[in-house]
């Protein structure tokens, strides 16, 4: 494998300055947030880049375990911020929380004790990455669910309520908002899974190839994860949309708006 | 026989310029009329009754009280018809399990009106589909928000013949808001009139509906 030199990095961020000159040229406007997400990205790879070189040579489960419920506390949050209506932040995080918790936890357990099986099977150089792509993709998938649920139910009130008026379950009166919400938060994978192979080789298959692992077996990882991340995305969309569909309505199904934070 | 019957209700929690206990009786086959000025609360009073609110006190049908049946259930008997209805499909079949000749016939409509598009429909015929849709639901009670409040003078008689026939047929009570003094008169017995942190109910000298 070739090995980046310093040097290497600098002709790769001397394009970023560039870019940023055009832009204060052309008064683009992106240029101060060009530097500040590309400083932050150095800063934070670079960290995660030496704690893991301490990780990788314990193989300690503990410290594998703090480090993996810090993963998932800041996916939980996350998953509740850049929303249109978001829940309440209490809420909105232990809702957040627990359908990471189900999805990606549960599927990188799976890998690890079943699939893949490293040995120990908590081997930080698998559980990590895996975990950290897991949540990654599956927050999108489940944020962008939760986004068009929270969205829906607020926009729809009326049409719920005349529903409810007409005797309908609850489940049946936002039916319709329940199997869009879970269609827009499936999107992304369905399309990535889609186009994989004809428009984009994806980044983790890339990156073992440049590392010298033979294509086929790349292939055969990436195809893995590919799965996880979509049944975890799944059954996460479906978890989220069910708790909170359950909240927001009351002991005699009346929709109750409450645990949204209206601006 | 169907009667309803209010005890002691209280949605002050939801406006605040409600009366404190709202208590009547409404017996089958009659109707009491809400009269007020705008704003002063008679939806949200309807919709009370329809257990879509929260609510203390005892809301009851026929000596069942509404908490002890499910929810869903309990508005199927007590049908509200709100005052602006709202569609959830495309076409207007999307809103009907089944077709009624009667019914639609009787408000001018054919067979054909369920594939119509619910973004044409004006708010007149969304009025008297919403009270088809309403009726064919078979509700013991009727809760009624202006229902003729979009209407002209000829299709308000025949939503209001509508009404009087479903409840001959089903001895219902029937309880609505309406600003139409003549309306009030034809099809109820009691008025209730509702104002600023109380209410009286006054008997309307019409006795039976003929």
């Amino acid at each position: 494998m070739i090995h980046l030199t310093p040097w290497d990095l600098i002709i790769a961020s001397g394009m970023i300055v560039l870019l940023a000159i055009t832009s204060i040229l052309l008064q683009l406007n992106i240029a101060r947030q060009l530097v500040i997400a590309a400083c932050r990205n150095v800063i934070q790879l670079l960290l995660i880049g030496y704690i893991l070189k301490l990780i990788f040579n314990t193989n300690n489960l503990y410290l594998l375990a703090t480090i993996a419920t810090i993963m998932l506390l800041v996916a939980g949050y996350e998953i509740n911020a850049r929303q249109k209506y978001p829940l309440k932040r209490w809420v909105g995080f232990k809702i957040g929380t627990s359908a990471l918790f189900l999805s990606s936890f549960a599927m990188a357990l799976l890998t690890l004790t079943v699939i893949v099986a490293p040995t120990p099977w908590y081997s930080p150089q698998y559980a990590i990455p895996l975990l950290g792509m897991l949540l990654g993709n599956t927050m999108n998938g489940i944020s962008l669910g939760m986004d068009k649920l929270n969205q829906s139910l607020y926009q729809q009130k009326q049409i719920i309520e005349q529903r409810l008026m007409l005797g309908h379950r609850y489940q049946d009166a936002i039916k319709d908002i329940r199997i869009e919400s879970v269609r827009t938060g499936m999107i992304p994978i369905v399309n990535s899974m889609a186009i994989a192979g004809l428009v984009s080789l994806p980044g983790m298959m890339t990156g073992q190839i440049l590392s010298g692992t033979p294509p086929v077996e790349a292939v055969k990882y990436q195809i893995l994860i590919f799965f996880l991340i979509a049944s975890g995305t799944g059954f996460g969309i479906m978890s989220a949309v069910w708790m909170i569909s359950k909240r927001m309505f009351d002991e005699r199904q009346r929709l109750n708006l409450a645990i949204l934070k209206i601006k | 026989m169907p009667d309803f019957r209010v005890n002691d209700l209280n949605i002050s929690s939801t406006l605040a310029t409600m009366p404190c206990s709202f208590s009547f009786s409404v017996p089958a086959q009659s109707g009491l009329g809400i009269s007020g000025a705008s704003g002063i609360g008679k939806s949200i009073l309807l919709k009370a009754l329809a257990d879509m609110l929260p609510h203390q006190g005892e809301l009851f049908l026929d000596d069942i009280e509404s908490q002890r049946i499910l929810a869903p259930q309990w508005r199927k008997k007590v049908g509200l018809l709100p005052a602006e209805s709202q569609w959830w499909g495309d076409q207007v079949g999307d809103h009907f399990h089944n077709y009624n000749d009667t019914l639609f016939g009787q408000l001018g409509f054919d067979k054909k009106v369920m594939a119509w598009q619910i973004s044409h429909l004006s708010s007149g015929e969304k009025q008297r589909l919403a009270c088809i849709r309403l009726l064919m639901n078979q509700p013991e009670v009727l809760l009624l928000d202006e229902p003729t409040a979009n209407l002209d003078h000829s299709n308000r008689e025949k939503v209001e013949q509508v009404i009087i026939d479903y409840q001959k047929q089903q001895q219902s009570p029937i309880i609505m808001i309406s600003h139409d003094q003549e309306q009030l008169e034809t099809m109820c017995q009691q008025l209730l009139l509702l104002q600023n942190g109380h209410y009286e109910i006054k008997t309307l000298n019409k006795g039976v509906i003929e």
